[in-house]
């Protein structure tokens, strides 16, 4: 039946001639094709998929006035998922830039049929989450308090009033519900027709038909698009292939990783009901049944994401479009239990159909997006989760704008392709995180939660040692990583599965962690961050790092510099800590996810000189990072070398002989403010040395900690962490961290201009900290990231990381305050006194919080010789 | 056991001459009269045609039970009526209260409900497998094994089964054994009958061996590998006199030397009738230990039917004698699985065999032949081991129970002699044997009691085995298409079909698998725990009123093996 709203639709084809075609001629003109017209021989940008994604950047390139654009279509245009999909645009979304897609969107999608012309089917219904736990209620405020400072309407309603919303809901399970009332419904397809009726019309050539065979790439250039009617010649090449996108990806000699996976998706048509349903009913989600219910033709559309999905397409494609893919109803039954159970009413309406529309998923749940990190011109948009409606818009836009500006206008690292590696890229794990993804899109999320499967990847040489002395892993970029230790007889199964929004049950766990730290010593597995080793022949590398670092490089060697890798506009490509090694040779430290993306950076900005030699080292160092007072013992003990300060001062790098190995790089960082080492150990002497610790430290209390300790002890003292805090949008200036900016250290830097009139006339936006002041931490929702930050009750903005601070007794949140103008909502400057001046408010999940806010770090948590019993002042300093 | 034998629905003795069936029939009516609800409250599933399903079948039961009793009652009351009555007792509501009212009077036992693994610990008590060993990673032979189980209803349970390897020559026996007016000749039989066709089937060499061994008291060939349940017991007592009737047998064997090479089909003839011989007469010569003595009687009063199968290579034979059914299932070419009965039943329903009973008697005798579907308005079976009651001589019969012992002779039910009873023997425990050759398309046997048969149809015991068997279950996939369907049909089909599945993976055993349908199903031909839990619960007095004992064996064949075959004869 989507066909036949299709069909409705009079279609031009290709450029310049309108190939005009009524609905009969359309749905029979299988054989009676038109002579099709002759593809370009070249053009700026090659776009493959017409489906929402395709259009919509196709859309967006010529709104913005690029005009040399060929969109190339396997079959018809928006025939794949997009044709099947089940059209609801909505901005419950629980991330941020998500929710910003989906609002766009819905805005765009609006007004689409005026611009074009076409009827999209856009009906602004509203839509309904419903709760039957008290668990997703909380989830549901959380977003509901995020929606409501972006300017999206949105409330928590009791069940009675969802009954008054819609009538057919059985309410009696409900425990609350989140009405959104501008959600809507579209019909996706012509939405998708209508955004290539305009694009079109500004000039984008468009070719159904038309199957791309592979990309031609040229020293890490795209070069030109081979397709079975021909070759294009292109700078710019987007692959908006949906579920064939990874296919496609890997068609070209140099493969572009794109790590997606398709699953079958079923939802249900009926006939209408004897007295049809209003079109303008809000559509429902019940997350608990894993269902959703729209309103279609009078009668229902309800579909669902079951607990065992069925992967498809594993080894690759096998048909053209999606279309003959079997009804499963016995797949579908728990479904249509919790549809049943929803709305009782419905039991006698009859089935029209049950549709099999594939849809594509990623292992993070997160749509792709951004620029091959091989292949520069290479684009690509695709594993939109089966939300690709409701981002279409949005994600389309911001692609264009990355395409045109070289940067979209959000921060989109969350999506960004580069987040990725080649290691998520085995068909294997798709297959089986897809497995686990697609349920989680209606599974309760409760904070910290981690992927089961597609696990054990990427581990350090430590792996059993730590597992078997009680660690509980999570997984960051492929590579396991110890949350905290279990100690021994605690009950383990009990700890790995509770789920709660308030006080996990690992506090006491990490608590004693923390408290190591702080007055022994501890030792953390951080071997899964991202290491680089930049050398040259000459002063080559030197010179190429002062210029793509905004802190002075030039320092003596054995010292390690923390510095931002800045863009353009000053903002934070990658935050990292660098230590010289040599005159010529540096060594470089950075997040576990910058692993693809610095080195695309670097690769991109580095001269293209062999003398410059980048190597990724981070396979060949185990780090072990060794916190705490007693650090200092442990490790003059185990080298014979005075470890002091005097001998061995604070950000500085040795290279010494730790038990019987020699060559340990050990430097006196820890990446939490408090004292003691990382040692960069290469990997054959890692156990050896762990051992060595171990046995060492066992006098000085020594124990393990994970990564849950480490991230209290560095947000408690300010810490802004890249990826959590810090994004490209964010200076140094912004997050207080002007000592890191070396303005005048002799040479131009990437950013300088934007830091040095960020300077002059300030920011408008600041880090702040906030200690939470009437936060009950046994009682009260714990804060995440993303709570809403109030000040004198107006939204100034978001926090970015929290935990909880066993030396304060407090929760500590960090974020960024606007000064957003009362009138206009302009962004002013934000001072000093400004961020002083105010009562600040943290909203967890519809509840606010008072906070103090702070612009430095309690300078009492860096006292080494702290005295255990002294309280902290909070209102000592700032 | 008096109550029992006399209940028993194959054997309505209960016009004896004695009032015995009095307390019995007092103690029962109350529940029988007021209430029709009783199977209604027992099986609560909501919907019209359910209810009249179970309503015709219980009261089919109670009517063959207790048609001795009175017949006009039973047919009047109970046949037709209560399915209307049950049409008016639709709402759910007035179950409850129907539910409550026939506790007081029947003083039911307390509703409970059994737990899933309560029900399945009651299901697979008796439940056996024997997997046919294979050698360097082959099974030769065209059986890949069996699983058997066995659910009573009866206390004791009178049903019987047995299955052996031929040691001295190729094949395997199968046999289920049914009892009635008592379980003691179904024993006899099932520890008996393999020996005496295993013995038939032997050549004339190995008799002689077997012989000399004996009578020079060197260790004896072994003859049958059994494959036994733990439950499935011997007699120790009466294994010597059955050890002397059936060297008797075989050193006749050995006279009669006909030289020729045995046939399958005849051996089982001759077995069958020979052992039936042995116990009329074991019985008629008595023995001197009293214990013995009272337990060949026992043996020859009571009755058993028998169905055994003998596989050997492709060559498969069934030997009937009564009621009890053995079954092929076939797998068709689109994976459907069909039917095929390997056996006759020998009662009133069929009409040869009438037809044979009458042929074996004088005109005089027509109408009192049969009457209400039985053998002298007595019994079910046409054929039957033991049941001297219907073979021997008045004069032999009285003389016998005269001389026996004072139990024998107490008893009314072994006094009680048939009425019309004029030229004996009535009965016989002569075989009908069906000669089958495999193909590989037969995928197993089915044997079972007829305690199976009367509560599934054999294409459902086909698909249900099939469809464990082969782990796959052809459910058809769904599809609307053009049909109109609303969301609750689909719905109330999905449940089902789900809890079909789900069946299949809670038996190890496809005999168990077999039982829970057969106790379990309900309309959709899916278990129902709930009516599964209460048909378990019934307590012992009760449950025979709503099934009958329940042995099945399914045999499972080797389909290379047996293309093998195929391919050698081509």
């Amino acid at each position: 039946m989507f066909l036949r709203l299709l069909s409705d639709i009079q279609w031009r084809a290709a450029h310049p001639t309108w190939r005009r075609m009524t609905s009969s001629q359309r749905s029979s003109s299988t054989t009676a094709e038109p002579q099709p017209v002759a593809l370009p021989a070249q053009a700026q940008v090659v776009i493959c998929g017409g489906g929402v994604m395709g259009t919509s950047v196709a859309y967006h390139l010529s709104k913005m006035g690029w005009k040399d654009i060929v969109l190339l279509e396997q079959g018809r245009l928006a025939a794949g998922t997009t044709r099947f999909c089940a059209g609801i645009v909505s901005a419950a979304r629980p991330m941020s830039i998500e929710l910003k897609m989906a609002h766009y969107s819905n805005k765009l999608y609006q007004q689409l049929e005026q611009e074009t012309g076409v009827q999209t089917g856009y009906m602004k219904t509203g839509s309904i989450s419903l709760a039957q736990t008290q668990d997703r209620l909380i989830s549901l405020k959380r977003i509901a308090s995020s929606l409501n400072v972006m300017g999206i309407p949105c409330e928590i309603i009791s069940p009675k009033k969802v009954l008054q919303l819609h009538p057919l809901i059985n309410i009696h399970d409900l425990v609350g519900a989140m009405y959104v009332p501008e959600d809507a419904l579209v019909s996706s397809a012509n939405v998708s027709l209508a955004l290539a009726t305009a694009a079109s019309r500004n000039g984008v050539q468009i070719h159904e038909r038309t199957c791309v065979s592979h990309v031609t790439i040229q020293k890490g250039r795209v070069t030109g698009v081979e397709t079975d009617r021909g070759r294009i010649q292109c700078e710019y090449f987007v692959n908006c292939a949906g579920q064939w996108a990874y296919e496609l990806g890997h068609s070209g000699e140099e493969p572009v990783h794109i790590p997606l996976h398709a699953c079958e998706h079923f939802y249900l048509l009926t006939h209408p009901l004897k007295e049809p349903l209003s079109s303008s009913l809000p559509t429902i989600v019940d997350p608990d049944g894993r269902i959703y219910i729209r309103n279609w033709q009078g009668g229902i559309l309800s579909g669902g994401f079951e607990k065992n999905p069925k992967p498809l397409f594993t080894e690759g494609r096998n048909q053209l479009e999606i279309q003959n893919l079997q009804e499963d109803w016995d797949h579908f039954g728990p479904l249509l239990s919790a549809l049943l159970r929803r709305m009782p009413g419905l039991e006698s309406l009859q089935i029209m159909q049950l549709v099999n529309c594939p849809e594509s998923f990623t292992p993070d749940m997160r749509c792709i997006m951004g620029e091959s990190p091989t292949a520069r011109g290479y684009f690509v948009l695709a594993g939109m989760n089966s939300a690709g409606i409701s981002y279409g818009g949005g994600a389309g836009k911001y692609l264009a704008e990355w395409i045109v500006n070289g940067y979209p206008s959000e921060n989109v690292w969350p999506l960004d392709l580069k987040r990725f590696g080649t290691l998520q890229s085995s068909r294997t794990f798709l297959r089986h995180r897809v497995m686990e993804v697609m349920p989680l899109m209606y599974d309760l999320k409760v904070p910290r939660w981690d992927f089961q499967t597609g696990r054990q990847l990427r581990t350090s040489p430590l792996y059993d040692r730590l597992d078997a002395q009680g660690a509980r892993w999570m997984e960051k970029h492929g590579f396991e990583r110890v949350k905290y230790f279990v100690p021994p007889g605690n009950d383990l199964l009990d700890l790995d599965h509770s789920k709660t929004f308030y006080k996990p049950d690992w506090f006491d766990i990490v608590g004693s962690e923390v408290k190591c730290c702080k007055e022994a010593v501890c030792v953390i597995d951080m071997s899964s961050f991202t290491k680089f080793e930049i050398s040259s022949t000459g002063d080559q590398a030197l010179e190429s790092l002062q210029y793509l670092f905004s802190n002075d490089l030039d320092v003596p060697v054995g010292h390690v510099v923390h510095t931002g890798m800045l863009n353009e506009n000053g903002g934070y490509e990658n935050d990292c800590s660098i230590a010289r090694l040599s005159k010529r040779s540096f060594f470089m430290i950075s997040p576990t996810d910058q692993q693809v993306h610095c080195w695309t950076w670097l690769k991109n900005h580095l001269p293209d000189d062999s003398n410059l030699v980048l190597e990724d080292v981070t396979w060949k160092y185990t780090a072990l990072n060794l916190i705490g007072p007693r650090a200092v013992d442990v490790l003059s003990e185990l080298s014979y070398a005075p470890m002091t300060a005097e001998h061995f001062p604070s950000l500085f790098c040795k290279e010494m002989s730790v038990g019987y190995a020699n060559g340990i790089r050990v430097m006196s960082i820890t990446h939490t403010g408090e004292p003691g080492f990382v040692l960069y150990i290469p990997i054959e002497y890692a156990l050896h040395v762990y051992n060595e610790v171990m046995n060492m430290g066992q006098k000085y209390g020594i124990r393990n900690a994970g990564y849950y300790a480490l991230r209290s002890l560095r947000i408690e003292k300010f810490f802004a962490f890249w990826g959590q805090d810090l994004d490209a949008f964010t200076t140094p200036m912004e997050c207080g961290r002007e000592f890191q900016v070396k303005l005048d250290k002799g040479m131009e830097f990437l950013g300088q201009e934007v830091l040095l009139e960020q300077k002059q006339n300030g920011v408008y936006k600041r880090f702040t900290m906030f200690i939470l002041e009437d936060h009950d931490t046994d009682m009260d929702l714990w804060p995440w990231w993303g709570e809403p930050i109030f000040r004198n009750g107006r939204y100034v903005g978001k926090t970015t990381s929290s935990a909880y601070s066993y030396t304060l007794e407090r929760h500590v949140c960090l974020g960024f305050v606007h000064h957003f103008d009362e009138q206009t909502g302009e962004k002013l400057v934000v001072t000093t006194d400004f961020i002083n001046q105010g009562e600040y408010e943290i909203d967890i999940a519809g509840q606010r919080f008072q906070a103090k806010a702070k612009l430095y770090p309690f300078s009492s948590l860096f006292t080494q010789r702290r005295r255990k019993d002294e309280g902290v002042d909070l209102t000592s300093e700032c | 056991m008096l109550a029992a034998s006399c209940c028993d629905r194959r054997m309505c003795v209960c016009p004896g001459p004695r009032r015995i069936a009095i307390p019995v029939r007092s103690s029962r009516l109350p529940l029988l009269s007021d209430a029709m609800p009783a199977p209604a409250h027992l099986f609560p599933l909501i919907r019209n045609c359910e209810i009249s399903r179970i309503g015709s079948t219980a009261c089919y039961c109670h009517h063959r039970h207790l048609c001795c009793l009175s017949s006009h009652f039973a047919h009047s009351h109970f046949r037709y009526a209560p399915q209307k009555k049950f049409a008016a007792l639709y709402r759910p509501k007035e179950h409850f209260n129907h539910f409550i009212h026939t506790r007081d009077y029947a003083s039911t036992p307390q509703r409970f409900y059994l737990t899933p693994s309560q029900v399945n610990s009651i299901l697979k008590a008796n439940e056996y497998s024997f997997k046919v060993p294979e050698f360097d990673g082959k099974n030769v032979s065209s059986v890949l094994g069996f699983d058997s189980n066995q659910l009573p209803a009866n206390a004791p349970i009178e049903d019987r089964r047995s299955a052996a390897t031929c040691l001295q020559t190729r094949g395997m026996l199968l046999g289920v054994f049914d009892g009635h007016a008592g379980c003691a000749c179904a024993q006899a039989v099932s520890e008996r009958l393999f020996y005496y066709i295993a013995v038939s089937l032997l050549p004339h060499e190995t008799l002689l061996e077997i012989e000399n061994a004996v009578e020079s008291g060197r260790a004896l060939l072994p003859i049958l590998q059994w494959h036994k349940h733990p439950n499935d017991y011997f007699s120790k007592e009466a294994s010597k006199l059955y050890f002397n009737s059936l060297r008797t047998y075989w050193q006749e064997l050995i006279d009669l030397n006909s030289g020729e090479t045995t046939d399958v089909r005849e051996a089982l003839i001759n077995a069958f009738k020979r052992l039936d011989n042995d116990i009329s007469l074991e019985a008629q010569v008595g023995d001197p230990n009293s214990f013995l003595n009272y337990l060949v009687l026992r043996v020859a009063f009571s009755g058993a039917t028998a169905c055994v199968a003998h596989v050997d290579g492709v060559d498969l034979h069934i030997a009937n004698t009564g009621d009890s059914r053995a079954m092929l299932g076939v797998q068709e070419e689109d994976g459907s699985w069909s039917a095929v009965n390997l056996s006759y039943d020998h009662n009133a329903q069929n009409e040869r065999e009438v037809e044979r009973v009458k042929m074996e008697h004088p005109k005089s005798e027509e109408k009192s032949l049969v009457k209400q579907d039985r053998l002298l308005g007595l019994l079910m079976p046409f054929r039957a081991f033991g049941d001297v009651k219907f073979k021997w001589s008045i004069e032999l019969q009285k003389r016998v129970v005269e001389s026996g012992p004072d139990q024998l002779n107490d008893n009314e039910y072994t006094k009680f002699i048939p009425p019309n009873y004029h030229t004996p023997p009535y009965l016989t425990a002569e075989p009908e044997v069906i000669h089958h050759r495999l193909r590989p398309q037969d995928k197993f046997l089915v044997l079972a009691t007829d305690g199976l048969w009367e509560t599934m149809h054999r294409q459902d015991v086909a698909r249900i085995v099939g469809e464990y068997l082969t782990g796959v279950h052809h459910q058809q996939p769904i599809a609307v298409g053009g049909y109109k369907v609303t969301l609750g049909q689909m719905h109330g089909l999905l449940t089902e079909r789900r809890a079909r599945i789900s069946s299949v993976f809670e038996d190890q055993n496809a005999a168990t698998h077999l039982i829970r349908h057969a106790v379990g199903n309900n309309e959709f031909g899916t278990v129902d725990h709930e009516r599964l839990s209460k048909m378990l619960s019934l307590p012992e007095e009760l449950a025979r009123m709503y099934r009958d004992d329940i042995t099945i064996i399914v045999v499972q064949f080797n389909s290379h093996v047996i293309g093998a075959y195929q391919d050698e004869e081509l």
